[in-house]
């Protein structure tokens, strides 16, 4: 059916593990979908090498997970394909909320200027995933096998063993560290008998993707029990090559396998539409949805992300961009652990960092999935007062809830922060690097980076001979001399979105979050602070700024 | 501690009582919920302190009993 897309086939290809020998890897990740090629593409940039078994040869089938955050733009941009999603993507800001025949809000996600990244783009999966493997491919350290089926999972305390399907017959394979990144219906999951609880809801969703040339503008438009589908929900959102997504509530009672035929879906949408509106079918799909995660991610040498740990309902885009922040947590960590550079615990921080953000992402999708479909008269009465109210009522706005929109987390409670106002990422700004126009968060590197904002200070070089080096960024303000190709804060956004003044200095994690902050630079507060985030220092955090 | 103010402070309550009811007369069960619903949701709006709405919440819940239906 898609017309604007054919899948790649990635061909299987036979390994040396197969002949015998018992073959043993540092690292095996299951699933190469978006997160599992993403935590591929990462460890492969900090010298990891993976092997990456996938049951199919090809990329995401539909469009699926479409939003991508600025979030995730970011992660995807230092692991190198966030400039194509961005170009590829169609940039949105703007959504409308209808209610009936009318528009009753709407609302600008990113009304400041000075982001490289817009609040969302809008991009089918499998482009993300293509060139995921693309970028997999280059790094020389993924050994990507299709065609690879695990048929058995064994945990032991030093590491995992797993038997593996393929064309060619089954292979065993064992590795330290296991990376289930095998989706919502996780094989690893369930063989190693996890328990995957929460909500279900008794609620099914059609997903239409059309290929129409539409003078509809780039804005996402959500209606609640529009005329041309009363009662339910309508979602109207656009995709690069002229697709574009519908996405249609159905109610409980509809059946998934008659609500897919083109008899019944071409129907429904020219009722949205118009009549004389066309366009072809690209994908159907039906769904329904659970809010569940398992009680923990890691489970001694197997961990879990994205979809294999916690499966959220699809309003307000987190499930993959959830996905993409658990790797981005989770690779350095991992990647230190292997080196020797962090204790074996560090790993326990990242189940301690990800499961209260994905709680966090649960009960807003939650929540949003309980204003779309109302469980009982009183919660229809509150959705539709709600709804009626905002058309005049200001106030009423911030009350309707057709998704609340994927913002990173902030992990403000984690034992790896070294003080107060630490945990949330790094929010870019740009600013000028030897006169050119740049930005700051491609600045930070892999490793740990010593912002301090001032040109004049202490000498941080020997921070960089450290075991766990950590980089010395100097950003500028606009009104000191520049000095040689330092980064200046021209605009003042520097100072302004991460809080800096003159002479202190903050120190972002490898995932570009921050650890710690401080007035004025001590080497062994750093280094201590970086320990801290390295998991190797278990006394109680300092709550305080650090006062130099 | 409560920060429901819970004394009598309406001078004329049959009056408001009496508007309250009439509002809602001529409306089906789903309107009349509907229209209670906007005055909720305008009342918490107005009194602006989320705890004075959760204590009024539930001095509500804990002086109504659960129905057959619902039992």
């Amino acid at each position: 059916m898609p017309k604007t897309y054919s899948n790649p086939v990635f061909p299987y290809r036979r390994s040396p593990d197969q002949d015998g020998g018992g073959a043993h890897h540092p690292v095996v990740i299951v699933g190469a979908g978006l997160v599992g090629l993403a935590a591929a593409v990462d460890l492969a940039q900090r010298g990891v090498a993976t092997v990456v078994l996938d049951d199919d040869e090809t990329v995401s089938f539909g469009s699926r997970a479409i939003c991508f955050s600025k979030r995730t733009l970011e992660i995807c941009d230092r692991l190198g394909v966030g400039r194509p999603m961005l170009d590829k993507g169609i940039t949105w800001n703007v959504g409308r909320v209808f209610f009936g025949e009318r528009q009753v809000y709407d609302f600008d996600l990113l009304p400041e200027r000075g982001h490289q990244f817009p609040a969302f783009v809008n991009l089918q999966q499998y482009y993300a995933e293509e060139w995921l493997v693309r970028r997999a491919e280059e790094t020389g350290l993924v050994d990507l096998r299709w065609k690879n089926r695990v048929t058995a999972v064994e945990a032991h305390d030093e590491g995992v063993t797993l038997q593996v399907e393929t064309p060619d017959g089954p292979y065993p394979l064992a590795c330290d560290w296991l990376l289930a990144a095998d989706g919502a219906k996780s094989f690893v999951r369930t063989a190693l008998g996890l328990d995957f609880k929460g909500q279900i809801f008794q609620d099914r969703f059609l997903i239409a993707d059309v290929v129409m040339k539409a003078d509809f503008p780039t804005e996402r438009w959500f209606w609640f029990d529009p005329p041309f589908h009363k009662g339910q929900s309508a979602l109207l959102h656009k995709q690069p090559d002229d697709v574009w997504r519908i996405d249609l509530q159905l109610g409980w009672d509809a059946d998934p396998n008659e609500e897919k035929k083109p008899e019944k879906v071409i129907p429904r949408l020219k009722a949205m539409l118009g009549e004389e509106a066309e366009f072809d079918l690209e994908w159907i799909s039906v769904y329904t949805f659970q809010c569940r995660r398992l009680d923990r991610f890691r489970h001694g040498r197997v961990l879990f992300v994205g979809d294999a740990a916690h499966q959220v309902s699809p309003f307000g885009a987190r499930g993959g961009n959830g996905g993409l922040q658990d790797t981005d947590n989770l690779c350095w960590k991992l990647a230190y652990v292997l080196q020797g550079a962090a204790p074996e615990s560090l790993l326990d921080s990242y189940d301690a960092e990800r499961v209260p953000a994905t709680d966090e992402n649960i009960l807003n999708s939650t929540r949003s999935t309980d204003f779309i479909t109302p469980k009982n008269a009183a919660s229809r009465a509150f959705r539709d007062a709600v709804l009626e109210l905002s058309e005049s009522q200001a106030f009423a706005r911030s009350w309707v809830n057709s998704g609340r929109l994927s913002k990173p987390a902030v992990l403000s409670g984690s034992a790896l922060n070294s003080t107060a106002g630490a945990g949330a990422a790094l929010p870019d700004a740009p600013l000028l690097k030897a006169g050119e126009a740049a930005w700051l968060l491609p600045q930070l590197g892999e490793g740990f980076t010593l912002m301090i904002y001032g040109g004049e200070g202490l000498d941080t070089i020997a921070l960089s001979d450290d075991r766990v080096p950590i980089r010395t960024l100097r950003i500028t303000s606009a009104q000191e001399p520049t000095i040689g190709d330092a980064l200046v804060d021209a605009d003042g956004l520097v100072a302004e979105r991460l809080d800096l003044a003159p002479g202190q200095w903050l120190l972002v994690r490898p995932d570009q979050h921050i650890a710690a902050r401080g007035d004025s630079v001590d080497l062994e507060r750093v280094r201590a602070a970086r320990d801290r985030a390295l998991g190797k220092t278990t006394e109680a955090p300092q709550t305080a700024r650090l006062a130099g | 501690m409560a920060k429901l103010k819970t004394d009598p402070r309406i001078a004329d309550p049959d009056g408001l009582y009496e508007a309250i009811i009439e509002a809602h007369r001529d409306l089906g069960e789903a309107e009349g919920q509907k229209l209670d619903a906007k005055l909720i949701l305008l009342l918490a709006n107005h009194i602006g302190d989320a705890e004075v709405v959760r204590e009024a919440l539930a001095i509500a819940r804990d002086t109504t009993e659960a129905g057959p239906e619902t039992a």
